[in-house]
């Protein structure tokens, strides 16, 4: 008997949004911070205490959700989830239950598959946790716990995804593609490896006799992987796992698991079946939030140009749509590129140079594009010396990488290496003319039919200018000078 | 001589004007505090100092016109101890936050020195506000200075006693199903419940957030008129609190003729001891002869009250106290483990009471039984908002017993909790509204005080103080108890 799997992902991501201060007090929402400098009575959970909703934090939230096409509910509420742990402070977290901000969106991801869309179930608004310092080398010989609540009430949104995924790779161009769309909108850092964007993974294998609904199918959450290529690798063993699991006809136990970076695989960390009851119930403390119909639509008109919007008008300039992914996936880098298109229009040889050269400098030196080494006005000035001739294209990559190690512009590098390219026809033919004397058999065994030989004589130019002659040009000045010597 | 006798209205006439000092006011109640408290157990916390450096301050700092724009000037005034206060501990009358010192104050609070108030101490209160008796303190009983072997009600039995004493002639409480007006009624003053968000609960410590409400008690109407105008008004601390104007800082004239006057049947039923009911028919018969129009109606939810109230109290109360887990402040009972340590502090930090309601709650919110419980009561609630909004459709006011008997002895309901829940049967329905409600003293019975309870639609609290004033200009002057000190 040989049964088929079809392997079912849907992914909750966390992202935390860039207010100035915190969701519900007026606490800096800084990452780095000493601990507990940024606390105040109400992240404290003092007693007494009260939340009041940041605005700045709706607004985030709305661009969040208007740009991965939500509907956006002029009505919704919050909702107290209620567990207890050190480092939430009230024991229970200020979130959105059954009526959340946003429902119905989507992401569309590209592959060798084509283009598919993945759906959005809801995103909703919900206060951060602080944070645990264990004192001790590992959590299991911790002598203790230090808790450092400059987190505790950061603003979140939560984005749960469908489980419309179907491999690790899928899982991984989400993420991707969700990143990209929300790094156009300025709400947050998205740094993995800060925790200001988390992804918790759920996984199951759907046997291809099963017809039962989804959501009966046991299902392992993978918690807190700190990069999507863990995310990949973490789901890439969960399916090895609850495979070999079903095919020995063990049952998969609905649990959370957490993923071992060193060893590439998924442990267990508790179970759910014995899951916390959170006992939600609506926050008394907070008015239902309501959105005013007229506000909504000047969000939508402030919305920025999203990546769907800019693969097409970057397609209609004529760029292939492997660059224009490059570009539309790294928001600085399109940035940039707008920018040295404004001063330099050449959108091919500024791509060109941009993705090649421009980025393997950036890439050596450990730079974004947030802060590019080359600026965009100089860049545009090298890429004009080598449309009017004046550099080769060898020489304006030394010239590219003298530009970002001095910082200099290209012109003051050009002078002071001397590297400008002899484009006065005199100066040419005095070396062609000495070229031609001092090699009359290669000269005879061109004029005899052999193409090849000029390539020798127009080297012979080049040598003699230090490589700074334009080489089509001494291919003319050669053959011109050679048909009048007869 | 500064006198106690006085009501806050006139000592804040005198210390304007320089007649009096606000040391004198302050020191003549810190003697009487002195004197007579040791009996009545109504202060947690007597801050001497604080309090008689406070009215130097004002009595040589200020001169006439800034006193005068000071509406409590040098008034000293008592703090139930679930408000926070950064110069004195609370405690709200729990073990759990035993040495506690909070680091910001009360909204109210700083609207009382704001005002020139001065705060002289702590009051006791039942633990987190979960009594009607001020039985339930971890740290002291309070008795009823009318006769110290009955309870002074609850839980805002300590401000209500020490106002009734003659201690302060104002304090603040806290009501979230009659929590200011039951004491009010069994110490024989007039204690008033705000509409729900007229007065921030910022520094409030929470025990049902959506029925809490902070407000005042004093001796005459006027007084608390002026309590509650220094402490009302929308707060940006607190997003559950109305953008209105604050309440007017004297009584509003109020033609009683023209009162249309609700008396609902199902609060003039049986279970109401005869004794109240001959005191209350006696007022509202003075109500008629000031021209009121008194007129039956009924609010036909009221019998699900209780029930609906203690589900959705205690589901909050369980939330809302579950932030004393021993880790950040407050007491803690150390353990092997995280898990232990939570069970421990919190079994030995709350009293039988607040554990009894906690588990309650928490019961009501688990899975499988919210929509049964906790989202029923929500359901019945709306339908209780209703009835008063009918009810108003047709009456001005509505009048009721505040309490359906007199004060009860030590220790007589604590055998049955349902039976102590059932003291606040007419009290709980202004809470589940949100409606304002004041109990003021009507006379004595048996040498115990016997209250009236007004309601009126949300906002409306001047409709109210200005009949209860009304009804407080005709009837005979009240007597006060323990007039001779401490030996009575």
């Amino acid at each position: 008997m040989s049964e088929s799997y079809e392997v079912v992902i849907g992914l909750e991501v966390h992202v935390e949004l860039k207010t100035a201060s915190k969701l519900f007090c007026g606490c800096t929402n800084l990452f780095g911070q000493e601990p507990n400098t940024h606390t105040c009575p109400v992240c404290l959970g003092m007693p007494g205490a009260l939340p009041v909703l940041n605005q700045q934090a709706v607004a985030l939230a709305t661009r969040a959700a208007l740009a991965l096409s939500c509907d956006v509910h002029p009505f919704s509420k919050f909702d107290r989830k209620q567990y207890f742990y050190p480092d939430l402070p009230k024991a229970y977290q200020i979130s959105q239950y059954d009526q959340p901000l946003a429902t119905e969106g989507h992401v569309t991801i590209r592959g060798e598959f084509g283009m598919r869309s993945i759906g959005i179930e809801r995103i909703h608004l919900e206060e951060d946790a602080g944070k645990l310092n264990h004192i001790g080398q590992r959590l299991g010989d911790a002598t203790g716990s230090l808790v450092d609540l400059n987190r505790a009430g950061v603003p979140l949104i939560e984005i749960v995804s469908r489980p419309d995924m179907h491999s690790p790779e899928e899982a991984r161009l989400y993420l991707t593609e969700l990143r990209t769309v929300l790094s156009y909108l300025d709400i947050s850092d998205l740094r993995m490896e800060e925790g200001s964007m988390r992804c918790d993974a759920n996984i199951s294998l759907r046997p291809s006799s099963y017809t039962g609904s989804l959501v009966d199918l046991p299902r392992v959450e993978i918690k807190n992987v700190n990069s999507f290529r863990n995310v990949q690798r973490g789901i890439e063993h969960e399916i090895v796992r609850q495979k070999a699991l079903l095919e020995q006809g063990i049952r998969v136990v609905k649990e959370t698991r957490g993923f071992d970076d060193a060893a590439g695989t998924t442990y267990s960390q508790r179970s759910k079946e014995a899951a916390n009851d959170y006992r939600y119930f609506p926050e008394p403390d907070l008015p239902p939030l309501i959105l005013d119909t007229e506000w909504l639509e000047a969000q939508k008109r402030e919305m920025p140009d999203l990546p769907e919007a800019l693969r097409h008008s970057l397609t209609t300039e004529g760029l292939v749509s492997r660059d224009v992914e490059v570009l539309v996936q790294d928001r600085a880098l399109y940035g940039f590129w707008r920018e040295v298109v404004a001063i330099f229009p050449d959108v091919k040889l500024v791509t060109n140079w941009l993705l090649s050269d421009y980025s393997r400098h950036m890439n050596a030196q450990g730079l974004s594009f947030d802060t590019p080494g080359v600026s965009a006005e100089h860049l545009a000035q090298l890429l004009g010396l080598i449309q009017d001739g004046t550099l080769s294209g060898k020489m304006a990559k030394e010239v590219l990488e003298a530009m970002f190690t001095t910082k200099e512009s290209p012109e003051a590098v050009v002078q002071r290496l001397g590297l400008s390219q002899i484009t006065d026809q005199e100066a040419i033919r005095v070396i062609v003319a000495e070229v031609i004397t001092a090699n009359p058999g290669v000269v005879a065994d061109f004029q005899g039919g052999k193409d090849k030989a000029l390539a020798f004589l127009v080297g012979q130019v080049m040598k003699a200018t230090k490589g700074q002659a334009k080489p089509n040009l001494v291919n003319s000045l050669l053959r011109e000078a050679i048909a009048s010597h007869v | 001589m500064a006198s106690l006798t006085w009501d806050a209205v006139e000592m804040v006439r005198r210390v304007q004007s320089g007649e009096v000092s606000a040391l004198e006011l302050v020191d003549a109640a810190l003697e009487r505090i002195a004197d007579v408290d040791a009996n009545i157990g109504a202060f947690l916390y007597v801050d001497d100092n604080g309090a008689r450096d406070a009215a130097s301050r004002i009595d040589s700092d200020l001169t006439r016109e800034q006193k005068e724009r000071l509406p409590l000037a040098g008034i000293p005034v008592a703090i139930k101890d679930n408000l926070v206060t950064r110069e004195m501990p609370t405690t709200a009358g729990s073990k759990i936050l035993e040495g506690f010192r909070s680091p910001y104050n009360a909204t109210v609070v700083e609207r009382l020195l704001a005002a020139g108030a001065i705060p002289v101490g702590k009051v006791n209160l039942d633990e987190f506000a979960m009594g009607s008796s001020t039985e339930h303190s971890a740290y002291q009983v309070t008795r009823n200075p009318w006769d110290p072997t009955r309870v002074p009600g609850g839980s805002s039995g300590g401000s209500a006693a020490a106002v009734a004493a003659g201690m302060v002639p104002l304090a603040l409480g806290s009501d979230t199903g009659g929590s200011i007006r039951t004491p009010a009624s069994y110490c024989g003053v007039v204690g008033m419940k705000p509409t729900y968000g007229r007065v921030s609960r910022y520094g409030l410590i929470a025990f049902a957030s959506s029925l809490d409400q902070v407000g005042p008690f004093a001796r005459t109407v006027r007084d608390a008129v002026l309590l509650l105008h220094v402490i009302t008004g929308k707060d940006p601390h607190d997003a559950t609190s109305v953008d209105v104007m604050p309440t007017q800082a004297t009584v509003a004239a109020v033609e009683p003729s023209r009162m249309r006057i609700g008396l609902p049947e199902e609060y003039f039923g049986d279970g109401i001891d005869p004794k109240v009911r001959t005191r209350v028919d006696g007022a509202l018969e003075t109500l008629r002869g000031l021209g009121a129009t008194l007129v039956p109606i009924s609010l036909p939810h009221t019998r699900y009250a209780i029930a609906t109230y203690y589900l959705i109290a205690n589901a909050e109360a369980s939330s809302n106290l579950s932030r004393y887990d021993g880790v950040r402040y407050g007491f803690r009972e150390a353990a092997p483990d995280l898990i232990q340590m939570y069970a421990n502090t919190r079994s030995l930090g709350f009293g039988r009471e607040v554990r009894r309601r906690i588990l309650l709650g928490t019961h009501a919110l688990s899975a499988g039984y919210y929509d049964a419980y906790y989202l029923k009561a929500q359901k019945v609630r709306t339908l209780i908002r209703r009835d008063f909004e009918q009810a108003f459709s047709q009456v001005d006011l509505i009048v009721t017993p505040t309490v359906p008997d007199l004060p009860f002895k030590f220790g007589e309901r604590e055998v049955d909790p349902l039976q102590m829940y059932l003291t606040d049967i007419f009290t709980v329905t202004t809470n589940l509204a949100g409606l304002p409600g004041l109990s003021q003293p009507i006379g004595l019975t048996d040498g115990l005080p016997v209250g009236l309870q007004w309601i009126a639609p949300a906002l409306q609290e001047e409709r109210i103080l200005g009949m209860a004033q009304a009804l407080e200009s005709v009837l005979p002057v009240p007597s006060w108890p323990m007039q001779g000190g401490s030996s009575q």
